[in-house]
C-alpha cells in the first residue's frame, strides 16, 4: 500500500514550488531585522565590565537613568492621547465633506517637513520674541512671555505637530471603512448622533483606534530630535533616547547604549501588547456592508 | 427602513440588532425581550439569536433587517431593493417571505425595485416613476394589460419600441406603418392618421411567422428558453425586435414578425 508522496501531502498542506517565493523576503528580514535585533541582544550582555547582567543592573539602579523611562512615557502617552483625541473628531467632519482632498493634503504637510525643520520653525514661533508671545501680549492675553521652549511644552507642541497626521490619515481611512448605511439604519431606528457615535461607531472603530494609538505612541515614544533641541535634555525632557544616545556616542559605551535601547524596546512592547489585549474584548470584524 | 447592504450593526448580536430600536426608545426588560422573540419568530430566525450577522447567510442577514425594521411596529415600512444582493433562487424565496410579513404585521410596505417581477408579484399598488416623476399608479394587472405610457410598457416587458405613423383609426383599433410593415394595435393614446407613434409589444406576443403579413427582418441572436425560443432581430431600418419562435432560426436569416392580434400597444409619440 502506497499513499500519496511526500510532494503531493505537502502541496496539501500548501507547500509547494510557489514557497520558495518568501525566501527574498525572509533573507531581507533576517538581515536586516532579525540578525541586528540579536546581535543588539547579545551586545547588551557583553558589558565592558561586570557579569553579563550589569548593565541593566546600572540602568536599573541609577535614577539619572531609569527616571528617563517615566519622563519619555510622560510626553508620550498625554500627545498620543490628545492626538488621537483631536483625530478623531476632525476624522469624522471630514468624513462628510466634499473638499476632503485638499485638506488632508493641508493637515498632512507637517509629515513632509521633517522632525528638525519642525522644531527648528517652532523654536523660534514659540519663543520669547516669537509671534505666539508676541501676539497674546498685543491682544492683553499676557503681561510677559512664557516659557514654551527647551521645556517640556516645546517637545509637547512638537510632538503633537509632528505626530497628528499619522494620527489623522490612520483613524480617517478607518472612520471612511464604515458603511454609511449603517449610521442611516441607527437614525431611522431613532438614535440621536450621540446615541449613533457611542453604540455603533466607537465599538466598531476602537480595533482601528488601539491600532492607531499603538503606531503614534512607538513613534513619539522615540521622540529625540525635539526633545534635544526644543525640550530641557538634561531635565525634565531627558527621554530614553537621549540616555542611549549619551552611553554609546559620548561615554563610548555601545554595550550600554545598546542595553537602553533594548529596555525603550520592551517599554514600548509592553504599552502596545496591554493595549492591543484590551482591543480583542471588542468586535473585530468587518466594519463595512455584511453581503451574504 | 430595509436596505439593499442591509446595514445591520456587525458588531452585535442578531438579538441585539433587532432590539436596537428598542432600546433607542427606552423599552427594556421584560417587554422588549417579548418583543424581539416575536420579532424573530416572523422571520423563522429565533434559533439564529446570538450569531453576529458576520456568521448568517445573506438571506437571514436580509431577514434580520426586516425584523430590525419592523419590531418597533412603524407605520410604513421603506424596503430599499432588499433583495438585489441575492441570489436569484433566494430572491424567489424571500419574495414570497416578504409578502407573508407584510400580511401578518399590516403596516404599510414602500418596496423600491427594477425588477418587474418583483413588483407584480409583491404590490397591491405599483407606482412606476422615470427620471424623478411619476409616470402611472395602478393595480399590478391594470399596469400589466394597459401601461398608460411607452416608458410604463418598457418596464412591464413591452421590450420591442418601433416607431411610425399611424395610417389609419377605427374605434380602438390603430393601423401603424413601422419598419417597413403595415401593422395593427391597440390605441392607448388619442390619435389620427398621420399622428408619429410609438408601437410596443412583448417578445411573447412578437411571433416568427412562415407566411402572411409581417415585419421584415434578419435574426441577429437567438436564446432557447426552454418552452420556446427567443431571439433579437434587426429590421430594414435598424429597429431592434425581441420576438418569440417555435424552432431555432440561424443568424443572418431572414424572418417575418407578427405581432399577436390585439396584444401590441399603440403611444402617440416619437421612440427614444
Amino acid at each position: 500500500m502506497s499513499g500519496p508522496s511526500l510532494g503531493t501531502r505537502l502541496a496539501a498542506r500548501g507547500i509547494d514550488g510557489t514557497t520558495l517565493l518568501v525566501l527574498p523576503g525572509i533573507a531581507v528580514m533576517v538581515a536586516l531585522f532579525v540578525y541586528p535585533f540579536l546581535y543588539g541582544i547579545v551586545d547588551s550582555l557583553t558589558p565592558k565590565d561586570g557579569v553579563w547582567y550589569s548593565n541593566y543592573t546600572r540602568f536599573f539602579s541609577d535614577r539619572f537613568q531609569y527616571g528617563t523611562i517615566a519622563a519619555t512615557l510622560w510626553l508620550a502617552l498625554p500627545v498620543t492621547i490628545l492626538n488621537l483625541a483631536l483625530a478623531l473628531p476632525i476624522a469624522f467632519r471630514v468624513r462628510l465633506m466634499n473638499r476632503q482632498r485638499l485638506l488632508t493634503t493641508i493637515l498632512v504637510l507637517p509629515v513632509t517637513l521633517g522632525t528638525v525643520f519642525v522644531a527648528d520653525g517652532l523654536l523660534t514661533f514659540l519663543g520669547p520674541q516669537g509671534w505666539f508671545n508676541r501676539t497674546l501680549i498685543l491682544v492683553g492675553l499676557l503681561d510677559a512671555p512664557v516659557k514654551l521652549t527647551n521645556n517640556y511644552w516645546g517637545v509637547f507642541a512638537s510632538l503633537l505637530i509632528t505626530g497628528f497626521p499619522f494620527a489623522f490619515l490612520l483613524t480617517l481611512s478607518y472612520v471612511t471603512g464604515i458603511d454609511p448605511a449603517i449610521e442611516q439604519a441607527a437614525a431611522t431606528l431613532g438614535a440621536k448622533p450621540r446615541q449613533r457615535f457611542m453604540r455603533v461607531f466607537l465599538p466598531l472603530l476602537v480595533p482601528g483606534l488601539a491600532v492607531t494609538f499603538c503606531l503614534s505612541f512607538v513613534q513619539a515614544f522615540a521622540v529625540f530630535p525635539s526633545a534635544v533641541l526644543l525640550g530641557a535634555p538634561a531635565g525634565a525632557t531627558r527621554v530614553i533616547s537621549i540616555a542611549a544616545y549619551q552611553a554609546a556616542f559620548e561615554q563610548y559605551d555601545h554595550s550600554m547604549g545598546t542595553a537602553i535601547a533594548i529596555i525603550m524596546g520592551v517599554v514600548e512592547l509592553v504599552i502596545v501588547v496591554a493595549v492591543l489585549g484590551l482591543r480583542s474584548f471588542f468586535y473585530r470584524g468587518p466594519a463595512g456592508g455584511t453581503k451574504g | 427602513m430595509v436596505f439593499q447592504s442591509y446595514a445591520l450593526f456587525p458588531h452585535m448580536t442578531v438579538r441585539k440588532n433587532v432590539g436596537f430600536g428598542l432600546a433607542m426608545r427606552g423599552i427594556k426588560g421584560a417587554e422588549a425581550d417579548r418583543r424581539i422573540d416575536e420579532a424573530l419568530a416572523l422571520v423563522r430566525l429565533g434559533s439564529q439569536a446570538e450569531k453576529l450577522p458576520g456568521q448568517l447567510s445573506g438571506g437571514q442577514q436580509q431577514r434580520v433587517a426586516i425584523a430590525r425594521a419592523v419590531v418597533i411596529r412603524p407605520p410604513v415600512v421603506l424596503m430599499d431593493e432588499p433583495l438585489s444582493n441575492l441570489d436569484a433562487k433566494l430572491r424567489l424565496e424571500m419574495r414570497a417571505e416578504i409578502r407573508g410579513i407584510h400580511d401578518q404585521i399590516g403596516s404599510t410596505t414602500i418596496y423600491v425595485t427594477h425588477d418587474q417581477d418583483e413588483a407584480l408579484s409583491l404590490a397591491d399598488r405599483i407606482v412606476v416613476m422615470s427620471q424623478g416623476r411619476i409616470m402611472q399608479i395602478g393595480t399590478p394587472e391594470d399596469l400589466y394589460q394597459r401601461p398608460a405610457h411607452a416608458e410604463v410598457a418598457d418596464f412591464m416587458g413591452f421590450r420591442t419600441r418601433l416607431a411610425g405613423r399611424v395610417v389609419s383609426v377605427s374605434g380602438e383599433e390603430v393601423l401603424i406603418e413601422a419598419a417597413g410593415a403595415r401593422l395593427a394595435g391597440i390605441a392607448r393614446d388619442a390619435l389620427k392618421p398621420g399622428d408619429a407613434a410609438v408601437l410596443s409589444v412583448r417578445p411573447e406576443d412578437l411571433v416568427a411567422v412562415d407566411e402572411g403579413e409581417g415585419i421584415p427582418a434578419v435574426v441577429s441572436n437567438m436564446e432557447y428558453r426552454g418552452r420556446a425560443f427567443f431571439g433579437l432581430a434587426h429590421a430594414g431600418d435598424g429597429s431592434e425586435l425581441f420576438f418569440r419562435a417555435d424552432s431555432h432560426l440561424p443568424r443572418g436569416v431572414a424572418a417575418k414578425l407578427q405581432p399577436a392580434a390585439g396584444r401590441a400597444l399603440v403611444f402617440r409619440g416619437e421612440a427614444q
